[in-house]
C-alpha cells in the first residue's frame, strides 16, 4: 500500500516543526487522538438528535413549566412556582396517581408472567410450535389503534366478549364503563398488545441456558419446579430486569387505548398521567401545567428507573 | 489506515450534513409579495372542498394579491385540540371554523379579530340581513368575531317502517293528535326495543359522553345545565332533576334507549328514532326504509328546538387579517352563501326559507324544513357552551358518569356534580 501514514486531518495544523537542537516534539495528531476524531464524529450525529430532540425540548419543558401559558390568548407570563403550587394542591391528583400506579403494577405483573409462561411454553421441540410464536407475536406488529379499537367494539355491553359469556350462560359486565373493569379492561387489552415482545426476549433468554445444569440437577433428583427456581430464574434475570424496566417505562407512557377506550373515565378511574397531563395542556390549555406535570412524570420514571438499577445488584445473576 | 481515513470522512461528511439540515429549512419569511391563506376545516367532504376551492378561484381572479387559499380539513373528533397546538406551535391558519362549544372561549380570549367593520364596508353584503339570534353567540360587546356559516338545528329522523312492525303510531300521527311529546316517545321507544329487540331511540353522538348533546332532550324541561350569565350551577335544579329522572328510567327501567356501552345506528336500520342535527339527512341516501323528519318531541315545558352552530373567524395571529377578513366578507356574501345553503343553513333572513332550502336538500320535503330547519334556527337554543369548555366538559362527563348506572340516585349525583364544577364556573 502506498498510502502515506498521515491522514488528511494531520496534514491541518501546520508550523508545529520543532526548533533545531531539541527533541523533535511529537506531532499533534497521534493516533490515538485521530481516534478519537472519528469516534466523536461518528457520535455525533446521534448526539445533536438527542440534543435537539432530546435535552432541547426537557429543557423548555422546565421552563413552560414556570411560565403561565394560554394558547388562546396568546399570553405567556413568568409565574415562578405556582405552576407547582397548583401540583401540590391539585384534588385530582391523587386520583391520576393512584390509576397511574394500578395501570402499571397491573400491566407488568400480568405482562411480564404471561409472557415468562409463553415463553417456557413454547420453549419445547414440538412440531408446530413456530406458528404458535408467530401467532402470540403477531400483536406487536399490529397498529396499536387499530387494535384498540377493535377491542373497544369487542368490549362494548352488548359486544363479542359479552356475547361469548351469555352462550355460557354467564351476564358479563359492562367493561369500559364500570370504575374497576374499565382500568382492568385497559390492562388486559394492552397485554395482549405486547406481551409477545416480552415473550420473545424471555424465548432467546430461556434458549441461553446450558442444558447441562438441567442434566446434572435431574441427575441429583431435582424436580420441575426446583430447577426451573433454582437454574431457569436465576439465569434469565438480566431478562427479567430488561423487561421489567421496559415494560415500567412503557406503562408509564400508556396513551392511545386510554385516550381511544375510555377517554379517562368512568370518573377518574382510567386517567393516568400522561393522559391528565394531555388533557391539561393540550385541551384545557393550561400549557404550563402541563409542562409541570410532564416534570412530575419525568422524576417518577427517573426514580423507578434508578430504583431498579439499584435492585438489580440483589437479584440478578452474573451481573459484575 | 486508509480504511480508517475512509470511515473519519464519511463520519465527518455525516455531522457535516446533518448541521447543515440543522440549520436549512428555514422560512423565506418576511416576504411582501402576495399571501397564501390556510383556513382549517373539520369537513374532508368531496362536494364541499370543491364548492370552497371554486369560489376562492374566483376570488383570486379578481385580488392578485392573494397567491393561494387552502382549506386544510383536520379530524372532526380532534378539531379543537389540533387547531390550538398547531396555534401553540407558531403554525396558527390566517381562518378557522369554530365549533359552538369553543364560541365562548375563542370569542372572549382575543384570538379572534372582529369582523363587523370589514363586513358592513363590503359593498353587496347586507349585514342586516344576518339573523340576531345566529351571531349572539359569536358576538362580545356588539362586536361580531365568527360568521355562523352553519346554523343546524336537532330534529328526529324516524324509521316508519320499524315502528309499524312493533304496531306503534307514527310520528306524523302522532303530532295530529297533538301526542308528539316525551312520554309517547319514550314508551314507543321501549315497545320497539321489547317487541324487535332493535333500539327504541338514540341521541346521536351522546354515548354517555358527549352530554352537551342531551340538552337536546332536558331542553323539552327548559333545564339548563348553568345560570344564564353562566357562574351558577344549575344541574340539581328541579327541572334537571325531573329530565334526567325521566332520561335515567327511560334507559334503565323501560330500555327505551341503548345504555351506556351499547350502540345502534339509526341510519343502517337498527334503530326507530334518533336525534341528531339535520345536516346528517345525508347519511339517508340509500337508506332502504321509510323514514320521516320531524321536531324534537314537546317535553312538560312545551315545544323546544336545540342548534349546533360553527363559525370562521379570523385568527388574529395568523397574520393576514386583513387579507383574510377580505376574502371571508367575499366568501360569505348573499350569493356565497346561498350556495352554502346546500350544506349548511344560512344565517341570513333572506335565504332562510323552506323553499330555498328545498332546492338544495332533494331529501326532504319543504314542510319538514319548515317545521325542522326554518322554525328551529329562528327559536332554537344553542348546545350549551362556556369558558373553558373543554374543562368543564371534563368535570361534567365525569361527574355524570355515576348517573349511567341502573341504581343510581339522580338527584345525589347532580348535586354532586354542581359542587365539583362550581369552582369553574366561577372563575
Amino acid at each position: 500500500m502506498s498510502v502515506s501514514p498521515r491522514t488528511a486531518v494531520a496534514d491541518l495544523p501546520k508550523g508545529g516543526s520543532a526548533p533545531a537542537g531539541q527533541p523533535p516534539r511529537r506531532p499533534f495528531w497521534t493516533r490515538r487522538r485521530r481516534d478519537q476524531l472519528a469516534g466523536l464524529a461518528f457520535i455525533t450525529p446521534q448526539l445533536l438528535g438527542s440534543a435537539v430532540f432530546v435535552l432541547l425540548p426537557i429543557a423548555l419543558v422546565l421552563r413552560y413549566s414556570l411560565y403561565e401559558w394560554n394558547v388562546l390568548a396568546g399570553d405567556f407570563h413568568y409565574t415562578g412556582g405556582d405552576n407547582y403550587t397548583q401540583l401540590l394542591d391539585d384534588a385530582n391528583l391523587p386520583q391520576v396517581l393512584k390509576s397511574t400506579a394500578l395501570f402499571s403494577v397491573g400491566l407488568v405483573v400480568l405482562n411480564l408472567g404471561l409472557a415468562l409462561l409463553l415463553a417456557v411454553l413454547l420453549n419445547q421441540k414440538l412440531r408446530g410450535m413456530t406458528v404458535f410464536r408467530t401467532l402470540f407475536f403477531s400483536p406487536v406488529v399490529v397498529s396499536l389503534v387499530a387494535w384498540t379499537i377493535v377491542w373497544g367494539f369487542l368490549l362494548q355491553n352488548n359486544g363479542g366478549i359479552n356475547g361469548l359469556l351469555h352462550t355460557v350462560g354467564i351476564d358479563g359486565p359492562n367493561w369500559l364503563r364500570g370504575e374497576g373493569t374499565a382500568m382492568v379492561s385497559v390492562i388486559v387489552v394492552q397485554v395482549f398488545k405486547n406481551v409477545g415482545l416480552n415473550m420473545v426476549l424471555f424465548l432467546a433468554a430461556l434458549q441461553g441456558v446450558p442444558k447441562e445444569l438441567y442434566e446434572a440437577a435431574r441427575v441429583d433428583g431435582a424436580g420441575a419446579w426446583v430447577r426451573f427456581r433454582s437454574i431457569t430464574l436465576p439465569l434469565i434475570s438480566p431478562t427479567i430486569l430488561l423487561t421489567s424496566v421496559i415494560t415500567i417505562v412503557g406503562s408509564l407512557q400508556v396513551f392511545a387505548q386510554i385516550a381511544v377506550l375510555t377517554q379517562g373515565g368512568p370518573k377518574l378511574s382510567t386517567t393516568v398521567l400522561v393522559y391528565y397531563l394531555y388533557q391539561q395542556a393540550f385541551q384545557f390549555h393550561h400549557f404550563g401545567y402541563g409542562a409541570t406535570l410532564s416534570i412530575l412524570l419525568l422524576l417518577i420514571v427517573l426514580a423507578l428507573t434508578v430504583l431498579q438499577w439499584q435492585m438489580r445488584k440483589r437479584w440478578v445473576f452474573h451481573e459484575s | 489506515m486508509s480504511i480508517r481515513r475512509g470511515l473519519a470522512t464519511a463520519a465527518a461528511a455525516m455531522s457535516a450534513t446533518l448541521v447543515l439540515a440543522a440549520c436549512g429549512g428555514e422560512g423565506s419569511g418576511g416576504d411582501k409579495g402576495p399571501v397564501s391563506l390556510r383556513m382549517t376545516v373539520w369537513t374532508s367532504n368531496k362536494p364541499h372542498l370543491t364548492l370552497f376551492n371554486e369560489i376562492a378561484a374566483e376570488y383570486m381572479k379578481a385580488h392578485p394579491e392573494i397567491k393561494e387559499i387552502k382549506f386544510d380539513p383536520l379530524p372532526f373528533e380532534s378539531y379543537s385540540t389540533a387547531l390550538t397546538t398547531q396555534m401553540t406551535g407558531g403554525n396558527a391558519p390566517d381562518l378557522a371554523w369554530v365549533f359552538e362549544t369553543d364560541a365562548v372561549d375563542f370569542v372572549s380570549s382575543g384570538a379572534l379579530v372582529p369582523l363587523d367593520d370589514t363586513l358592513k364596508q363590503t359593498s353587496g353584503y347586507q349585514y342586516e340581513d344576518l339573523i340576531p339570534s345566529t351571531t349572539k353567540l359569536w358576538k362580545r360587546d356588539d362586536k361580531l368575531y365568527a360568521y355562523p356559516f352553519s346554523t343546524s338545528p336537532f330534529g328526529v329522523f324516524v324509521n316508519r317502517d320499524l315502528l309499524k312492525q312493533a304496531g306503534q303510531k307514527t310520528p306524523d300521527e302522532l303530532i295530529k293528535e297533538g301526542r308528539w311529546d316525551w312520554t309517547t316517545v319514550l314508551a314507543e321507544g321501549a315497545e320497539v326495543h321489547r317487541s324487535t329487540g332493535k333500539a327504541g331511540i338514540v341521541i346521536r353522538d351522546f354515548e354517555y359522553k358527549e352530554w352537551s348533546n342531551a340538552a337536546t332532550f332536558w331542553g323539552g324541561w327548559k333545564a339548563e345545565p348553568w345560570s344564564a350569565d353562566g357562574r351558577t350551577c344549575t344541574f340539581d335544579s328541579a327541572p334537571m332533576v325531573d329530565a334526567m329522572t325521566t332520561l335515567h328510567k327511560g334507559i334503565f327501567e323501560d330500555k327505551a334507549m341503548p345504555g351506556p356501552g351499547e350502540s345502534a345506528d339509526f341510519f343502517t336500520g337498527d334503530a326507530a328514532m334518533t336525534i341528531t342535527q339535520i345536516s346528517r339527512g345525508a347519511l339517508l341516501d340509500g337508506v332502504k326504509f321509510d323514514w320521516d323528519l320531524v321536531p324534537l318531541p314537546a317535553g312538560p315545558g312545551g315545544d323546544y328546538s336545540v342548534i349546533g352552530q360553527a363559525g370562521i373567524g379570523v385568527v388574529k395571529r395568523g397574520g393576514h387579517t386583513k387579507e383574510a377578513k377580505d376574502f371571508l366578507a367575499y366568501f360569505t356574501n348573499p350569493q356565497n352563501a346561498a350556495k352554502f345553503a346546500a350544506y349548511f343553513p344560512p344565517p341570513r333572513d333572506s335565504l332562510l326559507t323552506a323553499e330555498n332550502l328545498a332546492k338544495t336538500n332533494p331529501l326532504l320535503k319543504t314542510e319538514q324544513l319548515e317545521s325542522v330547519v326554518v322554525n328551529g334556527v329562528k327559536k332554537g337554543v344553542v348546545k350549551p357552551g362556556h369558558a373553558g369548555q373543554a374543562e368543564l366538559a371534563q368535570r361534567v362527563r365525569a361527574g355524570l358518569d355515576p348517573l349511567w348506572t341502573p341504581n343510581a340516585d339522580v338527584k345525589g349525583v347532580l348535586g354532586d356534580l354542581c359542587k365539583n364544577i362550581s369552582p369553574l364556573l366561577e372563575k
